[in-house]
């Protein structure tokens, strides 16, 4: 009776959370939008959708592919400065014990728990007095300063596992700070690299206020705004725009599955953010 | 306590250390980026912001409006109901996925789908999944036991379930990780030892489990409750804010105000009106992460 229980929850849960993946799947894989009938399972396998979307076949998708490198081009950037930047930092503060630096920690922890969309506003304003209007640069920077905090954080606890006496010792050798952060630090931390890295890259591949609000021209759009478009018009065929949904989550779902056990080790090494 | 958790040691010494000239120049060039990043795209736009909403006008007009005072109950509907729900079940399914069986293992790997699925595909799925002429979710109960669904999206309440269902579907894995993490670091030996002393099932979850995951449980569900008050995407893409704005939230009013209607003080004004909430739960978070060994 108990392990009958056990098996009805594992079931309840496959169902709960398989149903809008397969929704997605069913539509995308469904060959007319406009009648569609509302059935259970496909018809037909029918791949029209992601041929269409392949060809850029449909006004809605013209520039769909240049649109994918703009995501992908805004996701390594902000992966690369979220590294660079936090673990300079991190060194900074927490290595080189720089005298006021928790001022800067504590920055940092404010940051973190600072809702995205509260400040969505007075940052928009800010970034067209700065010229970067309908730039991606504006993007790569909100994502930056998003993800840097939890970079810091991250990168504070992991290098408390690492001993002060190696600094010492390289110091003794003459090494300069430089060298002590390129060539002792960077090399040591590279688990927690990797950890912040995927979270930055996925944090900013799917975002959508943000880039919503600072990206309008389709030479500049990501994909992300790109299927809102999509989504908010009326006419649009439901199985391009899913088949468009599914494409666009392959790579940070397969980025998921590929690297869960760094992503839950950064989690767990001490930063949330979901 | 919680041995993955606790990596934070106090070195409260080593910041004490005083450091000659050229080394203090080092280590403020290494801070440098961050520090700049900071000033030019969190403090400016935060003062800018501040001082957008800073007219006390702005309030009283808010607070005479119908359609803010809405947003305002459902935000807190929303924050109150979705976090605290999620918690609990996230931290007995936790307690689920505990098992080392093989079956409960793979069960695992599919539960996450949802945290690694990118919002904004998945929620339009569940929009168009709550349809009511052609949705998945009707044509489902349709052939299992012949109920003509509702329209979902055309009813205040049932829109502010929906948007509170599609939250929990997206948020649930990721927490449940968090608090398997939390469970998994407490040492075998202590459970062993309770069952010893006779503690198994219901008491063992009250008496060992609960204490000793207390301060986690809490730092998550503040935690939590500071980024679900910013929530813009689950509202805007399962109800869209409607019927007829009935399940706006501050977050997704803000935007709407600024952006839709182009009165950015306003938006402001309805973002910041939500401080006197947030700022004790930050403090709170704050204190928490500083004087407990969980380090979130």
């Amino acid at each position: 009776m108990k392990r009958l229980g056990k098996i009805a929850l594992g079931v309840g849960l496959v169902v709960w959370t398989i149903m809008p993946i397969y929704n997605m799947i069913l539509v995308a894989l469904d060959d007319d939008a406009a009648e569609y009938s509302g059935h259970l399972w496909p018809s037909e396998m029918n791949f029209e959708s992601f041929r269409v979307i392949w060809t850029q076949d449909y006004w809605y998708l013209e520039h769909f592919w240049h649109q994918f490198g703009n995501s992908c081009f805004m996701g390594f950037m902000t992966m690369v400065l979220t590294v660079a930047i936090g673990s300079l930092a991190s060194f900074g503060l927490g290595r080189m014990r720089l005298r006021h630096g928790w001022v800067l920690g504590h920055v940092a922890l404010l940051t973190y728990a600072l809702p995205a969309s509260f400040l969505a506003i007075p940052f928009v304003h800010i970034m067209h007095r700065y010229g970067l209007s309908d730039s991606l640069w504006s993007v790569i920077a909100s994502q930056t300063m998003f993800a840097t905090p939890y970079a810091i954080l991250i990168f504070q606890q992991y290098g408390r596992l690492i001993p002060l006496e190696l600094d010492d010792a390289a110091r003794v050798d003459g090494a300069s700070p430089g060298q002590m952060y390129w060539r002792i630090y960077l090399p040591l931390m590279a688990p927690a690299l990797v950890a912040v890295g995927t979270y930055a890259l996925l944090l900013a591949w799917n975002e959508y206020l943000y880039q919503f609000l600072l990206l309008s021209s389709t030479q500049s759009m990501t994909v992300a705004v790109a299927l809102d478009q999509f989504f908010d018009s009326d006419e649009a065929p439901w199985n391009y725009m899913m088949a468009t949904a599914i494409v666009y989550s392959l790579p940070p779902v397969a980025t998921y599955y590929a690297l869960r056990r760094y992503m839950v080790a950064g989690l767990t090494m001490g930063g949330v953010k979901g | 306590m919680s041995g993955v958790l606790a990596l934070n040691r106090p070195i409260a010494s080593a910041w004490r250390l005083r450091l000659p000239g050229p080394d203090t120049f080092w280590a403020a060039a290494f801070a440098l980026p961050y520090a700049a990043i900071f000033l030019f795209f969190v403090l400016y736009p935060v003062i800018f912001g501040f001082w957008l909403g800073s007219s006390p006008a702005l309030y009283t007009e808010l607070f005479s409006s119908p359609l803010y005072l809405t947003a305002l109950a459902n935000t807190l509907i929303f924050v109150g109901i979705g976090v605290n729900l999620k918690m609990a079940l996230a931290f007995l399914l936790s307690g689920f996925f505990m098992r080392k069986r093989k079956w409960v293992k793979a069960l695992l790997v599919i539960f996450i789908l949802p945290w690694a699925t990118p919002a904004l595909p998945a929620f339009m799925s569940i929009h168009w999944m709550l349809n009511g002429e052609w949705g998945f979710l009707n044509s489902v109960l349709d052939a299992l036991f012949g109920i003509d669904g509702p329209i979902w999206l055309i009813d205040r309440w049932l829109a502010l379930g929906a948007d509170l269902a599609a939250y929990i579907w997206k948020q649930l894995p990721f927490w449940t990780v968090i608090f398997l993490a939390g469970r998994m670091s407490v040492p075998r030996e202590l459970y062993e030892a309770a069952d010893v002393d006779g503690a198994t099932g219901f008491r063992r979850f009250v008496h060992v489990t609960v204490p000793l995951q207390a301060n986690l449980y809490l730092v998550c569900t503040l935690l939590s409750t500071i980024w679900t008050f910013g929530d813009f995407n689950t509202i805007t893409f399962i109800s869209g804010g409607g019927p007829s704005m009935s399940t706006e939230v501050l977050a997704t009013l803000g935007i709407r105000y600024a952006f839709t209607m182009s009165v950015p003080s306003l938006g402001v004004a309805a973002v910041l009106s939500a401080l006197p909430l947030l700022v004790p739960i930050m403090v709170l978070l704050m204190r928490k992460l500083r004087t407990s060994d969980v380090q979130l």
